[in-house]
């Protein structure tokens, strides 16, 4: 059984409901992100984990008990704050030390080992020497590290962080991302952290449960949800602007699809699907190479047309290629090495595309709208 | 914003103002309780200290402040927490009914309660018609009771709004964070929230303590002869006694005292803006969830409106309902009549346009003032800085000075050469454009400093002469500053009592005076014609407040 079960959670605010239904489970020790554009509903789900808001129908259950009931104090979760609510009247040790204090009777720490604690979460943070400093004294990367030892120091059952680097700037960002990870592991704690930031959930999570307009729309291991999303708005979401629609011609040896740009096999994947169907075809940033020519043997998963954009970015170049003089552009990132065989933009251009990187996904509402210009 | 080139010696003016009509007296007024006679005596300070009477007063105006100040937060801090955490019909409306205490005049106030609680009052009609009495029951008129009432009236919405405000903008994922971590409702209260609003508690505290400590017309009114603060017995000593020296030792006692009780509610002032991460209120407001808060808010609300509008609508009432017979307007067509027939006592009538007139006169005095010092204190540049530093308390020390002890420094001083005014009619309207200074400089001060100088450099790039600047570009963009400033400076000084009391002549008597001395006297037309009085007095500063309100320009002005 899983640690942290979510079922069929549903809320509204004025009648205008932010959660539908939403259920997950998160094991023990496991990072689980909550990964969605603001407003789908992430934020207010962590606050009723947490116990902050009510769901109106659903159960929250930690270790097969109910929550309903338990109130916000007698959880024993962690949250960390958006703009991380340090007490600007505490410093930072004090700040540390707080959950410690509010321990029930019998489990709070003597003197001593609190302030063993206290010391021992500032190492875990790297904020050795700052158990005095007053909070608004501290840069936000400081801010952030105290308000992760807050969480941290009364072993809560439960981690949840809300956008915790959000407000950081990004240089900041890319460091402490890692660092997290690598604390939140060493921790073990199971953790559920809320992000918009698709780069971020990937970098840190075990798993990622991807949100939108209240919906679960997807729950995978990163690697898996990026290589196979489930809905076009999964893969809009995570940056795949190369979706067009097509029509099922066969299902063997391959599923393949016709569309007006050519027809495109897919590997290991099985559209629920007959032949003759409608489908959205999604052609992930990584799936193309150059190719020399298309002309011999078999002309599937090769695409034609004319170099428009070419952006040269280092370790990859990023480029944009045109099929037709009105028809649909796609954009790819290609290895950098590759800039070399690519013709000069504005020429013609021939790509290969792996069968890998061509997702067949039911058609949709989301479908009708043909993004690919 | 600095004004043009050529007219920067008019920032010499406030600063003569000041000088002449602020420092003057009260060195006059150090110098008489030092040197009296021209020689170092101290005899004053010591009846202080030896005479019990005196020892008493010192000791009841400390003592009733502090009271006051308890009962005050005592009504205010629950209001203070349902404006801040509840969404209620007639939120707004009742916020407006906060801002009455600020515009209104002590002797309105006093007449008021004596409407409400006194032997005539409201209160007194409703038992004695219920209960079927043909005595007065309660009579609080002359008792510590009504002057606790009067103060809290006076200084419930201080806390109100100066805590209030603190705790609507408070972020509310503190309390939150608190609970995750374990803390029950009882403990957030105390780990976060009461040490988060001590602050504002304690610099709103100290207002209030302030106010009260210079308690003068609700004391003089309401408790009659047989309570004496400070400020009280400075008139006393110096116009019923003409102890001068005594009542200069005790303006200087008074002075240290509530200058000191000003310069802590500053560093506490500072304090309160220590960076808390505020946010807008709307975040934490909420329509009362449950019967319990329905009653908490209903509870609170009912309270504080009737403390705010009970006295008010009474003196309203009693005005037309006085003496036997149907409600009509006798008392106020008593005003043009002048009874008595002595040269002094003029027709209540002219005491109307006196308060006109010295008000008029101020209120013009005091924005040209205030707006010259507005523009010194924002003009940009280091040195204008560092200058505007300094400034900025200096001009706001008028505002911790209470008025009698203004009123006896001017009779002190500008009673002899070089500066002789004791005949001259300038005297009134002096001191109220002093009171009503820094309130017009704090008025414009935002308004100032949300002129951009790009759009007057604009202006100059495109032809204007300094002159049309200010004409063109910023007149347009603070006249509605103006207007509050106007508006307060004159509401201010119509209803000023403490210093008028010692300064005016008594051919020119003014509204508050003519009100305070008709409900001195026995007899049911001055009485009637007091709360007559009184109740215009009263609707012109409701008239002021909506004009206030209706006018002021981005929530508060700068106090």
């Amino acid at each position: 059984m899983a640690q942290l079960e979510v079922l069929q959670v549903s809320k509204a605010f004025d009648a205008t409901p932010v959660l539908r239904e939403v259920s997950f489970a998160v094991e023990a020790g496991e990072l689980v992100c909550l990964l969605g554009p603001s407003g789908c509903g992430k934020t207010t789900l962590l606050r009723i984990v947490a116990g902050l808001e009510q769901p109106d129908s659903g159960q929250v259950r930690f270790e097969g008990q109910d929550l309903a009931g338990v109130p916000v104090h007698r959880r024993g979760f962690g949250l960390m704050f958006q703009d991380y609510a340090l007490f600007p009247h505490k410093s930072v040790a004090e700040n540390i030390a707080f959950g410690l204090r509010m321990a029930p009777k019998e489990q709070r720490l003597d003197r001593q080992s609190l302030q063993r604690r206290v010391a021992e979460m500032l190492t875990l943070v790297n904020l050795v020497g700052y158990e005095d400093r007053r909070v608004h004294e501290l840069s936000g990367g400081e801010q952030q590290r105290v308000a992760l030892a807050r969480s941290l120091a009364p072993r809560p059952r439960l981690l949840m962080l809300d956008e915790p680097l959000g407000s950081l700037d990004r240089v900041l960002r890319e460091e402490l991302m890692l660092e997290l990870r690598h604390i939140l592991k060493r921790v073990g704690t199971t953790a559920l952290y809320v992000t918009h930031d698709q780069q971020e959930a990937f970098a840190i999570a075990d798993r990622v449960v991807i949100l939108q307009r209240g919906r679960v729309e997807q729950v995978g291991a990163p690697a898996a949800v990026y290589r196979r999303p489930a809905t076009p708005f999964v893969a809009r979401f995570l940056g795949m602007q190369n979706l067009l629609p097509g029509r099922v011609v066969a299902l063997t040896p391959q599923p393949t699809v016709a569309t007006a740009v050519g027809t495109f096999a897919c590997a290991g994947c099985a559209p629920e699907a007959a032949v003759g169907a409608v489908v959205t075809v999604v052609i992930r940033p990584d799936a193309a190479a150059p190719a020399a020519s298309c002309a011999d043997g078999d002309r599937r998963n090769c695409l034609e047309g004319t170099l428009t954009e070419l952006s040269f970015r280092g370790s990859q170049v990023k480029i944009e290629c045109a099929v037709g003089e009105l028809g649909p552009r796609f954009t790819f990132d290609l290895p950098g090495a590759a800039a070399a065989s690519l013709p000069a933009v504005g020429e013609p251009l021939r790509l290969r595309l792996d069968p890998d990187g061509v997702v067949l996904l039911p058609a949709g509402e989301e479908n009708s709208r043909t993004d690919v210009q | 914003m600095y004004l043009p080139r050529a007219w920067r010696a008019l920032y010499l003016l406030p600063l003569a103002f000041m000088a002449a009509f602020y420092f003057y007296p009260l060195l006059s007024i150090l110098q008489l309780s030092l040197l009296p006679g021209g020689q170092p005596d101290l005899s004053g300070f010591r009846a202080l200290v030896e005479r019990p009477y005196l020892r008493g007063v010192v000791w009841f105006t400390v003592w009733q402040a502090a009271v006051s100040t308890l009962l005050t937060l005592l009504l205010g801090l629950p209001a203070a927490y349902i404006f801040a955490h509840f969404e209620f019909p007639g939120k707004g409306l009742l916020r407006a009914l906060t801002t009455i205490p600020f515009v209104m005049p002590t002797v309105v106030v006093g007449a008021a309660f004596t409407t409400l609680l006194g032997p005539r009052g409201v209160v007194n009609d409703l038992l004695q018609a219920a209960l079927g009495l043909d005595r007065p029951p309660v009579n609080l008129l002359y008792t510590l009771w009504i002057i606790l009432l009067a103060h809290v009236f006076y200084n419930a919405t201080v806390v109100v709004r100066i805590v209030g405000d603190f705790w609507a903008n408070l972020d509310p994922r503190l309390g939150e964070a608190a609970a995750v971590l374990g803390a029950d409702r009882w403990r957030v209260l105390r780990e976060v929230t009461l040490p988060l609003l001590l602050p504002p508690i304690a610099a709103s505290s100290l207002l209030v303590f302030l106010f009260c400590f210079t308690s003068f017309g609700v004391i003089l009114i309401l408790g009659g002869p047989r309570f004496s603060t400070l400020e009280v017995e400075i008139y006393r000593q110096a116009v019923n006694y003409f102890n001068l020296p005594l009542a200069a030792v005790l303006s200087l006692v008074q002075l240290v005292i509530t200058f000191a009780v000003m310069a802590a509610y500053t560093r506490l002032q500072a304090r309160t803006s220590l960076p808390l991460n505020l946010r807008p209120r709307s975040s934490i407001a909420h329509r009362p969830a449950n019967a319990r808060e329905w009653l908490a808010v209903g509870a609170v609300i009912t309270l504080l409106t009737a403390v705010l509008v009970a006295p008010l609508a009474a003196l309203a009432v009693r005005s037309v309902t006085l003496g036997e017979g149907p409600p009509s307007l006798r008392f106020y067509q008593a005003l043009t009549v002048n009874r008595s027939q002595d040269i002094f006592f003029v027709p209540p009538v002219l005491a109307i346009r006196n308060s006109l007139v010295f008000s008029a006169a101020a209120t013009v005095l005091s924005l040209a003032l205030g707006l010259i010092s507005a523009y010194l204190l924002t003009a940009p540049g280091r040195a204008a800085g560092r200058l505007a530093r300094w400034l900025d308390p200096i001009l706001l020390l008028p505002l911790g000075t209470s008025a009698v002890t203004l009123g006896f420094g001017y009779i002190v001083a500008l009673g002899r050469p070089p500066l002789n005014l004791r005949t001259s009619l300038a005297l009134v309207p002096l001191a109220y454009t002093l009171i009503a200074m820094p309130f017009v400089v704090r008025t414009l001060l935002p308004a100032l400093r949300r002129l951009d100088p790009g759009l007057r450099e604009a202006a100059a790039t495109l032809g204007a002469s300094p002159t049309q600047v200010v004409r063109e570009v910023d007149l347009p963009l603070i006249w509605r500053g103006l207007l509050v400033a106007a508006v307060f400076a004159f509401t201010i000084s119509l209803g000023e009592f403490g210093a008028t009391l010692l300064l005016y002549r008594p051919a020119y008597p003014t509204m508050s005076v003519v009100i305070y001395r008709a409900l001195g006297q026995p007899g049911l037309v001055n009485y009637g014609q007091a709360l007559a009085m009184s109740t215009l007095l009263m609707l012109v500063c409701l008239g002021s407040l909506l004009a206030i309100e209706r006018f002021r320009v981005g929530g508060q002005g700068e106090f």
